[in-house]
């Protein structure tokens, strides 16, 4: 008997063809995917050192001898699986705009300012009991050519390195009570409402920082493991 | 239960946190094995390269077995060889990895699995990473490989299946990536 990973419950991914999001219909396959029953291949994966995916930086605030400008933020989280499980030593990377709402990137011309104090990178491991913790500033919301006025939430991108191939998982964490998740496509395509509702963010008094910063706290959850018999 | 977190897209600005110097070179001095190359062009629906695609590989090292805790096989591990790739295409839509052909590995049940690697893919556009597999061309192992066997139509198959385009300077192969339409490349759900 091996372990393998569950299927993923209906609803909880978005369809490649995603009419809302326009990017997706000339990148979705037009193919139905093949169902490859997982073997070593899938149940072992990527733990990438900081040799590969950089060391880890924790606190985005301060950089190039100044501090950010914006509002400070403290992100705070478990990695768990289905079963509730802790996942320890995940690597997390993360990327986000700037508090104007511009990334720190060549492709984004969007006119708002860049930050010489900010690039909007790093990277955590989550504990033994599954926690990681950063603190950084608050992205701004920017536009986005997908439809006319259409602009992103704010939001923070998550890379996610789990247990194994089937685990890897690449999300965006959004901010409760942004008025333009109603509005977003991307986050949208997400078809159950209680999947979507997940990739908020809450708010927690008792991650705020006294004088420094507001908390959110942001659990992300992987896919849990059945016992199969893989040898059969 | 805890709800499983859902997929959004890598979108435009991957880089920004994902890509770093050295990342697509998965070999050093002391790496054991058979070196080669892979490199190939991404592109879309209408044939058009991709240019914010980022490809990341996983492999067995040259005797078959995986840098993993799961994978328990009596084989030696190679100390200078973790398995793990990633690489952004560039602005023609390429990339390209140096790395080792890998050993087998077994399958489910008595299959013996030919060698492959494990490629994903992440762009723009893309809600959800697709997942996808290389074999190499000529491997006798590929007739029999459970996975290849899972896509009866030999034209689909050949999607898989990485051709050689070079000895000089190492050993290079090439593995295309077509996202949609023509020729699409086999996608799998693991």
């Amino acid at each position: 008997m091996s372990d393998v990973f569950n299927d993923v419950p209906a609803g909880t991914h978005p369809a490649y063809a995603s009419p809302e999001y326009k990017s997706t219909m000339l990148r979705a396959p037009s193919r139905p995917l093949i169902r490859l029953p997982q073997t070593l291949t899938e149940v072992t994966g990527p733990r990438p050192g900081a040799d590969i995916v950089g060391p880890t930086e924790a606190d985005f605030t301060k950089c190039h001898g100044g501090e950010a400008l914006g509002e400070r933020i403290i992100v705070t989280g478990r990695v768990l699986d289905e079963d509730g499980r802790a996942v320890p030593n995940a690597v997390l990377e993360i990327w986000q705009a700037n508090a104007a709402g511009r990334y720190n990137h060549p492709v984004d011309t969007h006119d708002a300012p860049l930050d010489p104090h900010f690039e909007g990178n790093g990277r955590v491991t989550t504990g033994e009991d599954g926690s990681y913790r950063f603190q950084s500033i608050k992205p701004g919301a920017y536009p986005w050519g997908n439809h006319h006025n259409a602009w992103r939430p704010n939001h923070i991108h998550f890379s996610l390195f789990g247990p194994g191939v089937a685990t890897r998982l690449v999300t965006q964490m959004y901010f409760p009570g942004d008025p333009l998740l109603a509005l977003d496509p991307i986050f949208n395509c997400i078809p159950d409402a209680d999947a979507r509702a997940r990739l908020v963010s809450q708010f927690d008094i008792d991650v705020t920082q006294p004088n420094y910063a507001l908390g959110y706290r942001f659990d992300i959850v992987v896919r849990g493991r059945h016992a199969t018999p893989m040898e059969n | 239960m805890p709800g499983l977190t859902s997929s959004q897209t890598v979108g435009p600005y991957f880089h920004l946190g994902l890509i770093r110097d050295g990342q697509s070179s998965l070999v050093g001095p002391e790496t054991k094995g058979e070196r080669i190359a892979i490199e190939g062009l991404v592109i879309d629906g209408p044939g058009v390269p991709v240019t914010d695609a980022m490809i990341e590989i996983w492999q067995a090292n040259a005797a078959g077995r995986y840098d993993h805790p799961t994978d328990t096989q009596d084989k030696p591990l190679d100390p200078a060889f973790h398995g793990f790739g990633r690489a952004a295409v560039d602005k023609t839509g390429h990339y390209r990895f140096e790395t080792i052909r890998p050993g087998a590995v077994p399958g489910r049940g008595n299959a013996l699995q030919a060698p492959h690697i494990a490629v994903t893919v992440f762009a723009r556009g893309l809600l959800l990473h697709l997942n996808t597999r290389l074999y190499f061309a000529g491997e006798p192992l590929n007739e029999t490989d459970p996975v290849l066997g899972l896509v009866p139509d030999e034209a689909r198959r050949r999607t898989l299946i990485a051709t050689p385009v070079a000895t000089a300077p190492i050993p290079t192969y090439r593995f295309d990536i077509r996202l949609q339409g023509p020729g699409e490349t086999v996608f799998f759900e693991i």
